[in-house]
């Protein structure tokens, strides 16, 4: 345990010491793109996947649904057939550079991490949607109002509430895969940790903190979630 | 006002509605009874598009609603229906549940006009704002549940609410649409025994108001009492209609005879 208490020792010192500033603001900085990236990616993923989701489940006598839908099958099936870093770096180093435009990594991350959770967000928003009672579309429908109208403002709402602990599940998942950002270059926890432990020759502690980090915010997001749970519960028998 | 043209609808290879011909008047009474599986559901169903009709025509006030065409949604509005399982909307409180629909529709009237008034130049003396229409159908829906006896109940969710009280908030549901026909599709037959009254009672007092209803229903005594005119069905046809007496009491048809054996 000796040599554990010097690494720590070196470590804190590390924060002590003249360039302590510079490691912290790499830190936040990686920090506040972790954030960033989870968030906006998981908010694009919403709303492509509930778009997706309506496709799948539209009623399909007609032409558009069913050409739509074909399209939702190959997206869906690209962003859950390949691993998230191998779109990542195609989609920095093949399709923008064919493009031709140039776009920081951090948003390139945000963009990709946001199509890729649409795949999976829209097979979780289409099970939310069949979860609730089909009656609920008829009673909207009865009533003169459209299909996207029901939808929008009677069955995806109960959806949401259906499946939200699936989608802090999702969000949770995008917190730790933002540490595959380094890959194109952009700065996260990983990247901030590795500089301090470079500086030092020491990685242990760094990455032991690395973790700690990751485990706080994973477990805020969880006590999050569970206090949105409870409020879109209202609506249920016996409060 | 409701005209059925040679109608019929099949699920896959069963066909459930064999050829129906029907005319429904303003104001008339009409109460489907029958068998589970003679077809009553769906032939209600048919009425407003809620299930597409394999063949045959749904004229209400002269629009064919089968016609793909026609804003089967606009029609509808006119059109109430009411469920063997309520399908009260279960994310909205009960005064949420009455004002929705009259509001986004009533929202999508005055865009309409506010446009035609542009292009044209005309000004429309019935411009509403979006609060006023929220206000209007707000005191229409209190109103409504006053007159069920649910005034209370407005904040509530639908989960806090008895079998017999979803039904009669369902039904001012579609009545604060102000349709000019109320379909009715078993709307007791998911209720304690004790609560089928006061459902039935809102029902006859709509009757007595002069609605246009289509019910079905297995409660013969409601069908005798309020009916102008019962259809019997079975195996997808109508095989006898009449006044309540004539097919209560003087059942010509042998199946109606058996089935009026069993159930009175």
């Amino acid at each position: 345990m000796g040599s554990f208490a010097r690494k720590f020792q070196k470590f804190i010192e590390l924060f002590q010491g003249s360039s302590a500033d510079a490691y912290i603001s790499e830190i936040l900085t990686g920090l506040q793109n972790t954030a960033k990236i989870a968030v906006v990616g998981l908010l694009i993923g919403i709303v492509i996947g509930t778009l997706i989701a309506t496709v799948r489940v539209l009623p399909k006598y007609k032409k558009l649904p069913k050409v739509l839908n074909g399209i939702c099958s190959v997206y869906v099936g690209f962003f859950r057939g390949t691993p998230m870093v191998v779109q990542l770096l195609l989609f920095y180093f093949v399709a923008l550079p064919l493009m031709g435009v140039n776009i920081p990594s951090v948003t390139v991350a945000c963009i990709v991490f946001g199509m890729n959770s649409g795949a999976y967000i829209s097979e979780i928003m289409r099970s939310g949607i069949l979860s609730v009672d089909p009656g609920q579309m008829e009673g909207g429908r009865a009533m003169g109002l459209s299909f996207g109208t029901t939808m929008i403002k009677i069955v995806i709402p109960q959806a949401v509430k259906n499946i939200l602990p699936t989608l802090g599940n999702e969000f949770i998942t995008l917190v730790k895969e933002t540490s595959i950002v380094s890959f194109i270059g952009a700065t996260d926890l990983y990247v901030a940790f590795r500089k301090i432990g470079t500086a030092t020759y020491e990685f242990m502690i760094p990455y032991l903190v690395m973790a700690v980090i990751y485990i706080v915010l994973v477990l805020v997001i969880s006590l999050l979630v569970k206090l949105m749970e409870r409020s879109l519960r209202k609506s249920d028998r016996g409060r | 006002m409701i005209e059925v043209v040679n109608l019929t609808k099949s699920f896959g290879d069963l066909q459930v509605l064999k050829g129906i011909d029907l005319t429904i008047e303003q104001g008339e009474k009409v109460v489907i009874i029958g068998p589970s599986g003679s077809g009553k559901s769906t032939l209600l169903r048919c009425l407003n598009c809620m299930e597409d009709p394999t063949s045959g025509q749904v004229l209400y006030h002269g629009v064919d609603l089968t016609d793909m065409k026609v804003d089967i949604n606009e029609q509808r509005q006119n059109i109430g229906m009411v469920f063997q399982h309520f399908n009260l909307f279960n994310n909205m409180t009960v005064l949420d549940n009455i004002t929705l629909a009259p509001v986004l529709t009533q929202k999508k009237k005055m865009r309409k006009l506010q446009r035609s008034s542009k292009k044209f130049g005309k000004t429309d003396a019935e411009l509403k704002s979006s609060a006023q229409i929220k206000a209007d159908a707000k005191e229409n829906a209190l109103k409504l549940l006053e007159r069920i006896g649910l005034s209370d109940k407005a904040d509530a969710y639908p989960s806090q609410l008895s079998g017999g009280q979803k039904q009669r908030v369902a039904i001012v549901r579609s009545l604060a649409m102000n349709p000019d026909v109320m379909l009715f599709d078993e709307p007791t037959s998911a209720l304690d025994p004790e609560m089928v009254g006061e459902v039935l009672d809102v029902m006859k007092d709509l009757a007595t108001s002069g609605m246009t209803m289509v019910v079905v229903t297995h409660e013969m005594g409601f069908a005798r009492e309020v009916g102008d005119r019962v259809l019997f069905m079975d195996d997808g046809k109508i095989l006898e209609q009449g006044t309540p007496d004539a097919v209560f009491n003087h059942p010509k048809n042998s199946r109606l005879q058996e089935f009026l054996s069993k159930v009175l």
